[in-house]
């Protein structure tokens, strides 16, 4: 197996190249008022173009900049993914930055480059480049956490996630060390070529690595234990930052994890057992966290807590059907968290809302179709058919029998049982309750009535007809393992 | 049509809601009018549905099958037989009459309303036509959703409670159900080497006893949930009582015969050996649910929840027919099933009409109904006497039945059974005296109307279908019988037979003539119990 590719082969990093241009424009503009004002048409043409360059690599395996870059289907698919998700950022945002008097060209700027360190991530087999990938994503973030500088909750938010992701990544980066110590590389495809070599050898310093590496990483998709970060920082950032969190890093960090863990470790016995402990954990508090909140936000921060936890239970049962059915999952779970956070941000645009449960009440008679997505959403992420959520769930739960895994889904599935009580109380505010005061009218913008619709459709679309995607998610493997 | 009169007869009603949600919903009347047509067509099609279906035919008919998402194996299988044929036509004339009870007593959120109606009216005709399991299991959690929105938003006033207590005990046995059935999926792939969640493939498959113990159990555990036996009852009286009437006549008549229809399709042909291992069990759970639900309607006070614990008694009657694993006792249980939906239908009804009037369901404010609405005390005598198992209504035919097959297969669950029917003549019986019977106490019931045109346009078919079945059972009958003898060969499949024995399954076929309802011959074959 060649692993260093002589040339340099840019175009591997097209798309990335297209986002970096449109952020630096929007960078260098911000300070000219009238060009600034087309910073968002500037991040969807960048945007666009990316989407391009991404189809134009999809099917190909090539390997660039000396083996650093990998370009495969698995790859492509997440990138694709990512620009999905920063696109229905990018139009949940509009909107509500500029009523919310936040709305910085900047935003935009951080927006393409978060999403570019984001496909860096899944575009490579190399520890490192993973590592300055998730540092190139989550600098942004941080500052885009913090965007609302006037807000106390926002501020402290950015503080927040700023110190636990700066905490992270030292794991990561000293877990990369060891990893380098027990290998002599950082590359993830030798390391799997000499793997039993190296755990003959050097079998602690190889454990140690990943069990850090773990650690980091559990710190970016916010897996139990590390998740204390979320709820606060999920509830004092932005709402279409929020929106953002809880699906694109997520996604990036489940992406790098099932190439480290899942081909780079896979033959690592003991981390079944740890995945399997973590899984539980994982959909167990962020379910039992979100019972009791009181905040629209919150109840889906914690909840999102627990949707990692169902993916993590493909990490547990491994192989190639694990690995689509994760990337199935987190497609779905884009699709009707973005949808649940966008109903959100639409409601939070009228004066003095703060996502309360309270200020639900008597949504159906006022917003009937607003409250109707907003149901469907809820039903999705509960897991209820014919939606994209139960499908999902179905998949990853299907393989965990398949490999026997009979107790880890029988807890899965009661997890989602649980859930199904704090998702109804949303219907059941929105739906039963009638309104006690006067209701303010939600004002629509196209931007995020596009970002409803493609939601809608992506949440009953994908759990009517989930075949297509299934194949796609099948053949990213192909190249993968 | 052959091929597509199912999916026709399923998915109509989704065309309504459709239609429903592009009407203003403002205009109620035309909101009312086009969920009736469509309710009625869909009927109108149940009929041709049966028009076509040949009684004589062994297995499925109208089967139709498409590959859905072909990498799982899943599949759109649709096909009915006997039993699932006589369920489906007893959901489309309930939703007929269901749609034409809410024509005046819902006046906010009209379209919703109807659109659940109709959403549920696909989920219910769904499960019973479904031979995939996955699609199966759609179907099953789909119809939640909308039963969720009609008790959560037009229920009484304790809705709330009730419709998550509903959702979420239903929820916890689904749930378990599909891992059985993800098992299930990896049973079969084990044993045939391709993946598939068909019925009548998966029936074909030996399971290994251990595994039939717990699959059996996850199944069990969500059909015993939706039935309800006792002690998995306790949603039902919150759900009845504080739905609405279409409601609660939809839930009594059709949700609740899902699942003894899940332990008929399911349960006992997958599982016959695990069968042979509960049942005495759940025997013994149906005989506390017939007297415990007896007992305990006898003393409510108001009539709606009194109807809710009767359901509970009747419903142990169906599964302890069922599980007497013979022909009488079997088609008992799927006639007592589609006896139940009319009367227990027909109660809710009434007391529906009642309620519109006086806004109460005590029995306690009533009294004397029989002088100021002569037409509704008549309706409602029939119905109570259905309910009761009077000869020459529905009622009595399915629990002779019952009683015949217990009997065969145990004498003394067959006493006590019988003892449920008396303890069912006393709770209605005195209720209906209360209600209907003496003078007129309370001066709010002597102004009273008699039922409009439209009440008596709902209660008549109800009181014909009684009739009919009382005396002349056997298009029903002869048409499930071909079905119930299947299930009933599947289940003699059982290899382990380590219980008492009494518990052995001898089939003979020697052919007997039973004497059935009311005087008329009912020829069966003996199976007897050694």
């Amino acid at each position: 197996m060649d692993f260093t590719s002589a040339s340099i082969n840019f175009e591997l990093i097209y798309a990335e190249i297209a986002l970096l241009c449109a952020a630096f424009f929007i960078l260098v503009t911000s300070s000219l008022r009238h060009v600034a004002r087309m910073a968002p048409i500037v991040g969807l043409l960048g945007f666009g173009s990316a989407v391009y360059f991404a189809f134009q690599q999809w099917g190909n395996q090539m390997s660039g900049f000396f083996g650093m870059i990998t370009c495969d289907d698995f790859g492509t698919a997440f990138k694709l993914l990512f620009i999905v998700v920063g696109i229905l950022a990018l139009l949940l945002a509009h909107r509500y930055l500029s009523v919310k008097r936040i709305n910085y060209p900047e935003f935009y700027a951080l927006l393409l480059i978060s999403v570019m360190g984001m496909m860096v991530m899944a575009n490579t087999t190399d520890l490192l480049v993973m590592f300055l990938g998730l540092e190139i994503m989550s600098v942004p973030l941080y500052v885009m956490a913090a965007l609302a500088r006037r807000s106390l909750e926002s501020n402290e938010a950015g503080i927040k996630y700023f110190i636990m992701g700066a905490f992270a990544s030292a794991f990561l980066l000293l877990g990369i060390a060891f990893v380098f110590g027990a290998s002599g590389t950082t590359d993830l495809r030798r390391i799997v070529a000499d793997y039993s070599f190296i755990v003959s050898n050097f079998s602690y310093y190889l454990y140690g690595g990943a069990a850090l590496i773990l650690i980091g990483f559990g710190f970016k998709v916010a897996a139990v234990p590390f998740h204390s970060w979320v709820p606060d920082v999920y509830q004092g950032a932005p709402t279409p930052v929020t929106a953002f969190f809880s699906v694109g890093p997520k996604a990036a960090g489940f992406a790098v994890m099932l190439r480290i863990f899942l081909f780079g470790f896979a033959r690592m016995e003991l981390l079944t057992d740890i995945f399997w402990g973590l899984a539980v954990l994982t959909m167990t508090v962020g379910n039992i966290l979100a019972l009791r909140q009181n905040n629209v936000k919150r109840m889906l921060a914690c909840s999102s807590i627990a949707h990692a936890g169902y993916i993590l239970v493909a990490f547990c049962v491994g192989g190639s059907e694990a690995i689509s059915a994760a990337l199935f999952y987190l497609i779905g779970y884009t699709m009707f968290n973005l949808g649940g956070f966008a109903v959100v941000t639409l409601l939070e645009t009228r004066t003095g809302c703060k996502s309360d449960f309270s200020e639900l009440r008597g949504l159906s008679s006022k917003a009937p179709y607003l409250s109707a997505a907003l149901a469907l959403f809820m039903f999705a992420l509960s897991g209820f058919p014919p939606t994209v959520g139960f499908f999902g769930k179905f998949y990853i739960f299907s393989t965990a029998v398949k490999s026997g895994y009979i107790l880890l889904t029988v807890i899965g599935v009661m997890n989602s049982f649980l859930s199904v009580y704090y998702y109804l109380r949303v219907i059941r505010t929105s739906y039963f309750e009638k309104p006690d005061e006067v209701f303010t009218p939600v004002a629509y913008s196209p931007a995020i009535v596009m970002v409803l619709i493609v939601t809608v459709l992506g949440t009953l679309g994908l759990g009517f007809f989930p075949e297509r995607f299934l194949d796609i998610s099948r053949s990213a493997l192909f190249a993968f393992l | 049509m052959e091929t597509s009169i199912l999916t026709l007869v399923t998915f109509f009603p989704t065309v309504g809601v459709i239609l429903l949600m592009l009407v203003p919903k403002e205009r109620h009347d035309s909101i009312k009018a086009i969920a009736l047509i469509i309710a009625f067509v869909t009927m109108l099609l149940s009929f041709m549905l049966w028009s076509m279906f040949d009684p004589m035919g062994n297995g499925m008919q109208f089967e139709y099958n498409i590959p859905w998402v072909m990498s799982l194996g899943i599949s759109y299988h649709l096909g009915v037989d006997g039993i699932s044929l006589v369920l489906i036509m007893l959901t489309t004339i309930l939703c007929v009459l269901a749609i034409l009870a809410s024509w005046r007593s819902i006046t906010t959120g009209v379209k919703g309303y109807f659109i659940s109606l109709l959403l549920l009216q696909t989920g219910m005709i769904g499960v019973f036509c479904a031979l995939d399991l996955f699609l199966f299991y759609v179907f099953w959690e789909v119809m939640l959703i909308p039963m969720y929105f009609l008790i959560g938003v037009w229920g009484g006033p304790r809705r709330v409670y009730a419709a998550i207590k509903f959702v979420l005990f239903t929820m916890f046995g689904s749930l378990l159900m599909l891992v059985a059935i993800l098992y299930l999926l990896f049973e079969y792939q084990a044993f045939s080497g391709e993946y598939s969640f068909d019925m009548m493939k998966l029936m074909t498959m030996p399971t290994a006893y251990q595994d039939q113990l717990w699959l059996f159990g996850a199944f069990a555990l969500a059909f015993a949930i939706k039935v309800p036996l006792w002690p998995f009852h306790t949603w039902l009286p919150d759900a009845h009582v504080e739905a609405p009437t279409a409601g609660s006549v939809i839930l009594a008549g059709v949700l609740l015969k899902m699942g003894t229809y899940g332990f008929l399709r399911i349960c006992l042909p997958f599982f016959p050996d695990a069968t042979m291992t509960y049942l005495p069990y759940i025997c013994v759970l149906s005989l506390i649910a017939i007297i415990y639900g007896a007992l305990v309607a006898m003393v409510q006070k108001d009539v709606k929840s009194l109807v809710a614990f009767s359901s509970v008694s009747h419903m142990g009657f169906v599964m302890l027919g069922m599980f007497a694993l013979n022909l009488q006792g079997v088609q008992g249980s799927v006639l007592q099933m589609i006896n139940h939906g009319v009367s227990t239908g027909a109660l809710f009804l009434l007391v529906g009409m009642i309620y519109e009037r006086r806004h109460t369901r005590m029995i306690a404010d009533f009294g004397g109904l029989a002088k100021v609405m002569p037409f509704f005390a008549a309706v409602f005598m029939i119905t109570t006497l259905s309910s009761i198992g009077l000869p020459l209504t529905n009622g009595f035919v399915g629990e002779f039945l019952i009683l015949l097959g217990t009997y065969k297969a145990n004498n003394v669950y067959a006493i006590i059974a019988a003892s449920g029917v008396i303890l069912s003549a006393c709770y209605m019986l005195w209720m209906f005296q209360r209600v209907v019977f003496g003078k007129v106490t309370k001066p709010e019931n002597e102004k009273l109307n008699d039922l409009s045109w439209r009440e008596r346009l709902i209660m008549i078919p109800l009181m014909i279908l009684i009739f009919f079945i009382g005396i002349y059972p056997q298009p029903i009958l002869e048409r499930m019988e071909p079905a119930v003898k299947q299930v009933l060969s599947h289940v003699s499949k059982a290899q382990t037979v380590e219980l008492n024995s009494e518990y052995q399954i001898v089939e003979t076929t020697e052919p007997v003539i039973v004497i059935g309802a009311n005087g008329q011959l009912v020829k069966g074959e003996k199976s007897c119990r050694k």
